[in-house]
């Protein structure tokens, strides 16, 4: 199944990757280690996974103030998620990728889906982002590989 | 750019007023464009969360403004840093993190931030008055200046604090403005008897259930005790501002935009009422909780939010009522304080007390942020709710969260313990 959803675009940019999704809200700080892209949230279902390269789906952010400063961080490193599609706008995570836009010239982009559209979106489904906040479903995945 | 803008806000981002002011400026105009606002406001004072974590790209955003020429325009206090100055020798901190977090605290003190180093700003110097428009960082603490102080801020991510205190603008949305600050949900507070509206982690239950509950939500709280003190206040936001995004309750009779119902509501309707009951609140404690009763326990943390003066009393006739302890030698207890309370508590009587138990006094930083809890620590205990929260990931921990009391009668038998009696539903 292809198709293609509109978004809002609150950091611009393309990238592609393969979905993680979930329907809870997280911290980035205390919630990703962006020494490794892994989730360590004990609290929170996707506990344990490795986000980096993937498009992590997730409704918005929660807690602390320095998730910013810790997204930031992960992109400096490489470990950072592909891309972030949420259901709400967290300013605190589009600031971290507005940083590392101005100091490392890299952007993850984040778009805002309606709730709707965002629960379509499956675990696995390979997906194209464009800086105008289109977002296409390619493929639902297949094997382990993206 | 799409944002109207002052003359001074063009200039400073022709850069006219330096190259920091000229990024801190453009990061504003388009995080104004994520609030979906197209104008800016002034803001007179600042509270900047970007000095907590030490990571690479950290140090090289402040150093990078202090390069350029940054200056804070606003008077601006600082969050803790990931360092003890005084003791990191003695806490075992490696030299070589501690010179770096060094060098990013002195990078904000030399832009002209004032080296207040805690997380509870709102307990120590200048604290923002009753509708003033600010800009603050740091969860705990921007949940306390919306709700208790009735000043306006919304919940800024580290570097646009700084960029803030640079340029004195912030962008016009969200909590700044009185029509987003009228509740949106009414949590009714049925049948909780009194004894348990008295303990400390009544509200740290209340402000984890609260967190889940509304997420990012502004809740309304009818039947808090008009008693609440400020360090209860201090402890329900910091827990809603964890579980959730809260930055901004009210509590009708206690927080200063809630004088009645009607006020807190701005006129409107709660788009839900929620009734909380007591086996709401004996989840809540249960659920902050991972480690099992009689479990060894190697660290008791207090002070997240920092310890203030009151709760240095509060603990040393706790420990006196308790019989003085000491510790169990193999149970230490961490407090973690501003050097302002710290002050205060040097002026009292009650240090030898805190010292005969074996207290060790940590200042100006935060547990998880600077290395001072080693691998070999298994289980930690704490009657805080943000750290009762975090420490599982951040410490890779087992954590018990209950009550002051508690956490002195398990540092001294060195074994989880907990009197979930006072929980017991009647």
């Amino acid at each position: 199944m292809e198709s293609v959803l509109n978004g809002r675009s609150v950091v611009p940019g393309s990238a592609e990757g393969v979905a993680v999704v979930s329907t809870q809200p997280i911290s980035f700080w205390g919630g990703l280690d962006p020494q490794t892209g892994t989730i360590i949230d004990r609290r929170h279902e996707r506990c344990g996974e490795i986000i980096t390269g993937k498009v992590f789906v997730f409704p918005r952010g929660k807690g602390s103030s320095t998730a910013s400063a810790v997204l930031l961080e992960s992109i400096r490193l490489g470990t950072a998620p592909a891309a972030i599609i949420n259901t709400h706008v967290d300013p605190i995570l589009a600031l971290g990728a507005i940083v590392a836009e101005e100091l490392y010239h890299k952007t993850v982009p984040v778009v805002v889906l309606s709730q709707e559209d965002h629960a379509t979106i499956r675990d696995g489904d390979c997906l194209v982002i464009d800086p105008d906040g289109t977002i296409e479903i390619t493929a639902v995945r297949t094997n382990e590989n993206p | 750019m799409n944002v109207k803008s002052s003359v001074k806000d063009r200039q400073m981002l022709e850069g006219q007023y330096g190259d920091a002011a000229k990024l801190a400026m453009s990061i504003l105009v388009r995080m104004a464009e994520v609030y979906g606002t197209t104008e800016l406001i002034d803001v007179t004072q600042a509270h900047v969360d970007s000095c907590a974590l030490l990571s690479d790209s950290n140090l090289e955003f402040a150093e990078t403004l202090l390069e350029r020429g940054g200056r804070v325009s606003i008077p601006t206090t600082l969050n803790m840093i990931p360092l003890d100055l005084q003791n990191w020798k003695r806490l075992g901190v490696p030299e070589k993190f501690a010179v770096k977090a060094m060098r990013l605290a002195t990078a904000y003190t030399d832009m002209g931030c004032v080296p207040t180093w805690t997380c509870a700003p709102y307990q120590g110097y200048l604290t923002p008055r009753f509708g003033q428009q600010i800009a603050w960082g740091e969860s705990n603490a921007v949940v306390y200046a919306n709700s208790v102080l009735g000043a306006r801020t919304n919940r800024y991510g580290d570097f646009l604090d700084i960029c803030a205190a640079i340029t004195g603008r912030a962008p016009k949305a969200g909590l700044h403005l009185k029509e987003n600050r009228k509740g949106q949900l009414l949590l009714r507070l049925v049948d909780i008897p009194p004894k348990l509206q008295e303990e400390e982690s009544f509200y740290v239950a209340l402000g984890h259930l609260m967190g889940n509950l509304v997420q990012d939500k502004v809740p309304v709280i009818e039947g808090l005790p008009v008693r609440a003190t400020d360090d209860h206040l201090k402890a329900l936001g910091a827990a809603a501002a964890s579980s959730g995004a809260v930055a901004l309750f009210h509590a009708i009779g206690v927080t200063p935009e809630a004088n009645t119902l009607e006020e807190a509501l701005q006129g409107s309707h709660p788009e839900r009422i929620i009734d909380v009951q007591s086996s709401d609140l004996k989840a809540a404690w249960s659920d902050l909780s991972t480690a099992a009763e009689g479990e060894k326990l190697d660290v008791v943390i207090l002070g997240c939010p920092h310890f203030s003066f009151a709760e240095f009393q509060q603990l040393a006739q706790a420990i006196e009522d308790l019989g003085g302890g000491p510790r169990h030698p193999t149970c230490r207890m961490l407090i973690l304080t501003s050097q302002t309370s710290y002050s205060l508590l040097q002026r009292s009587d009650f240090v030898d007390p805190l010292t005969d138990f074996g207290v060790e006094i940590v200042l100006d930083t935060c547990m998880f942020h600077t290395p001072i809890i080693g691998p070999e620590t298994k289980v930690v205990m704490t009657n805080s709710g943000k750290c009762a929260y975090y420490a599982p990931g951040h410490l890779d921990v087992q954590v018990a969260f209950s009550s002051l009391r508690d956490c002195i009668c398990s540092a001294i038998a060195g074994v989880v313990c907990r009197e979930e009696s006072l929980w017991k539903v009647s």
